[in-house]
């Protein structure tokens, strides 16, 4: 099959994977900041919180099995020392996604009695895998290597994911509800912000202190010009959003939606920061995307797929959050 | 206990859990649309309060899938590496086939379908209702198209030791397919059918008398007779089907070690593989000859054909697949008396006229789908070993390189929140029927009043 040109599809693929993760960290990121949010919250607000989310988790979390999968087929090698070599943080995420997951059902369905044990197990499970998250990103930037200085690094990006997670959360309440809950969210985020400048902040340094061949794409000339705004693009947007969250909530309602947008722009900078660093590297400083690739065919046949199919989802997906649109309310099967 | 075997249990204890909630969920989708279509149709209560009964369980049986799924995807690079480096060129796409087509259609539609009544259409509702049911449906096509070409692999080629695709159609049509899916969608409606039937029951005898209860007992009663003798019938088929793939599964699961014409159909034995014979032998004569050749002295091949000249066995471990397939079968036929019991009794008597032991019987037959399905897959999966893709790769060639204790750590982690998740699961249920599923709602609200 020479549909498409081999050198290009493990590049596209790695895009594809790329593109899955951001999204993946955006929405179920979200998601599991409502639940790091949950002990801040009074019971009510929480079945609140809980209407926000409700409709879109199981498809965001999706995201998350489609980067997995495209790390599984796209790049078999990669995929098993990778995940071979994350082996306890990857265990320890998929507990917390299976605690997470089942108390959405549980906490509505079980005995009335059961429901705070069911919203504990709804906060320690979306703990369990911000921080999972969050160390293996630690791990990551540090080449995958199991050394007390790299793993206390892996600590501390994983606190900081979490904060960062509980931030885009907290913003993502504010655009969904309002009165008390909505007040109570705003300093959420005012918390939470911190979390999201520390862990950008610490990956940015981090990232060229370990490789000197990063330190050079970011550092030489003229690139270093090029590169300045993504800094200080990132630098600006974190002062507008401390300057809206003190003036949130406003009369009106306006500007809900920009802590959350701010977020995710926040978000898109830091992952196109990280891609450029790691770039053609998908196991740092080991393996390029194309030694890691899986042969022509095969990956010939999945972009075929993916090209008619990836529309469509993104078409539903829209159609969903349209649906879902507006102030969070009751949820109800009827 | 070394990495390989407990990686084994790992993978065992992880894809058992999983199973057990797509073998609910992808039945119980298209029994939620026709109940859905049923009130559309007739606007009789009755059939929305079947439907807001049954989704809940739909709801709980699809996160428990999903979040258990998520484990399985992850499963193949932390334990078993040594898969996708060789086989990757033909599990990948048929995998990234299942994301793409199932999991994001079933994911998003799902919450249209749960939390959209009163926000869309009648007919976009119903319009999700199918896509989730057709969404689980596509997954378990691949996933099983999958598992298929791991038993009867074609359709590829070796090179230097890797697995490249030749014909993508082989390979999905691969021998065993046709037989393995439609055995596993018989299986899942089945477990729906005593499913339903056993919680109505349930629900009937402490004294939930409304016309839900009853119509959902005569919808799982005649659902589990139609379809148990096809079961039956795919059964056997799918059973001659692997005589010819995988002779030495069919070997263990029969219990014969020599190949020889006039086999005895085993109903009790205790295979013994030091001996390389069965102790209490208690066998109907010539009955698997009869079955597997339609012929009293055919010849049946016997495990001893798959000793190597180097005196290393090549068959699977004969007593757990031998006794999977007795238990499987057991209930088989134990559905099949009381599910034609039933249809008789609904015949002759109605619902009214079933006795308490039967409704009795038929509870303690709620969850007998996962039995059978679990006993069925066991027969399967263990009778491909030693192999992982039958011919090509071993377990043991694929096996990642973990320290044993930690694989242990996170195994015992696994099966202690599995099987707290089982009893609050099965808690639940049975916590969502002693409640009631009374539809309560006025009939005209949005999104749910029936076609005209």
């Amino acid at each position: 099959m020479a549909m498409f040109d081999p050198e290009a599809l493990p590049l596209i693929f790695a895009a594809l994977m790329g593109v899955s993760i951001l999204l993946y960290v955006v929405l179920d990121g979200f998601d599991l900041g409502v639940g790091l949010l949950f002990p801040f919250a009074e019971e009510a607000e929480r079945d609140r919180m809980i209407a926000s989310i409700g409709p879109f988790w199981d498809a965001n979390e999706t995201w998350l099995v489609l980067a997995i999968g495209i790390l599984l087929v796209a790049f078999p090698v990669a995929h098993g020392d990778i995940l071979t070599a994350l082996y306890l943080p990857v265990a320890v995420m998929l507990i917390g996604l299976i605690l997470r997951g089942v108390a959405f059902e549980f906490r509505a369905k079980a005995p009335l009695g059961h429901k705070r044990p069911w919203d504990a197990a709804f906060w320690a499970g979306s703990l369990m895998t911000a921080l999972a998250q969050g160390f293996m990103l630690g791990m990551y930037v540090m080449g995958l290597e199991w050394t007390w200085p790299k793993v206390a690094f892996a600590a501390l990006t994983a606190g900081a994911l979490a904060v960062a997670y509980s931030f885009i959360g907290a913003a993502w309440v504010i655009l969904k509800t309002d009165g008390v809950l909505q007040r109570k969210a705003v300093d959420w985020a005012k918390g939470g912000i911190w979390g999201m400048v520390l862990g950008m902040g610490a990956v940015s340094v981090a990232t060229p202190l370990v490789s000197a061949r990063i330190f050079d794409k970011w550092f030489r000339f003229p690139e270093i010009v090029a590169l300045a705004p993504l800094p200080l693009m990132s630098g600006l947007l974190v002062a507008l959003l401390w300057i809206a969250l003190r003036r949130l909530p406003t009369a009106n309602d306006s500007f809900a939606w920009f802590p959350f947008a701010g977020a995710v722009v926040l978000m898109v900078l830091g992952f196109f920061g990280m891609a450029y660093s790691f770039y053609p590297y998908i196991v740092p400083e080991q393996l390029t995307i194309w030694d890691a690739a899986a042969s022509t065919e095969s990956l010939s046949i999945i972009l075929v797929g993916t090209l008619v199919v990836l529309p469509m989802i993104l078409g539903y997906t829209v159609l969903a959050y349209v649906i879902f649109r507006g102030k969070a309310t009751k949820l109800s099967y009827d | 206990m070394d990495t390989l075997l407990l990686s084994r249990i790992q993978f065992a204890a992880n894809i058992s859990f999983h199973i057990l909630f797509p073998t609910i969920t992808i039945a119980l989708g298209w029994v939620l649309l026709f109940f859905k279509l049923r009130f559309n149709r007739t606007g009789e209560r009755k059939w929305m309060d079947l439907y807001l009964f049954w989704v809940k369980v739909f709801a709980l049986s699809f996160a428990l899938g999903v979040v258990s799924g998520i484990t399985m995807s992850f499963q193949f690079g932390t334990n078993w590496p040594g898969f996708m480096e060789v086989v990757g060129n033909v599990a990948g796409p048929l995998l990234a086939y299942e994301v793409l087509t199932a999991f994001f259609l079933e994911a998003v539609f799902l919450g249209i379908m749960l939390f959209g009544a009163s926000r869309v259409p009648g007919w976009l509702h119903t319009l999700a209702t199918f896509l989730v049911a057709f969404g689980t449906t596509m997954s378990a096509f691949w996933i099983l198209v999958l598992n298929s070409w791991m038993h009867t692999p074609v359709g590829h080629e070796l090179r230097d030791g890797i697995v490249h695709a030749v014909d993508w159609w082989a390979i999905i049509f691969n021998p065993s397919m046709p037989y393995r899916l439609s055995h596993m969608l018989l299986a899942s409606g089945l477990t729906v059918a005593f499913l339903i039937a056993g919680l109505s029951a349930w629900r009937w005898l402490r004294g939930h008398r409304g016309a839900e209860v009853e119509t959902g007992l005569r919808f799982g009663v005649i659902l589990g007779a139609v379809l148990i003798p096809i079961q039956i019938l795919a059964g056997d088929m799918h059973g001659l089907n692997t005589l010819e793939h995988q002779p030495a599964k069919v070997a263990a699961m029969e219990g014969n070690w020599e190949t020889q014409g006039n086999v005895p159909l085993l109903l009790f034995a205790l295979p013994d593989e030091e001996t390389r014979s069965n102790a209490f032998e208690v066998g109907i004569p010539s009955m698997a000859s009869v079955i597997l050749k339609h012929d009293p002295a055919g010849v049946v091949p016997g495990l001893n054909d798959f000793i190597t000249a180097e005196g290393e066995v090549m068959h699977p471990p004969v007593a757990p697949v031998f006794w999977s397939f007795r238990v499987m079968v057991g209930i088989g036929m134990l559905m099949l008396v009381i599910s034609w019991a039933g249809a008789w009794m609904l015949w002759r008597r109605g619902v009214e006229g079933m006795p308490r032991p039967y409704l009795w019987g038929l509870t303690g037959m709620t969850f007998a789908g996962w039995g059978a399905t679990l006993a069925g897959w066991y027969t399967t999966e263990i009778g491909r070993q030693p192999w992982l893709v039958q011919g090509v790769l071993t377990v043991e060639q694929a096996v990642g390189d973990i320290a044993g204790g930690m694989v242990l750590s996170t195994l015992l982690a696994y099966v202690a929140i599995y099987v707290a998740l089982l009893a609050a699961y099965v808690g639940v249920i049975f916590h969502l029927a002693r409640k009631g599923g009374r539809y309560d709602a006025p009939v005209a609200s949005p999104g749910m009043q029936p076609a005209e």
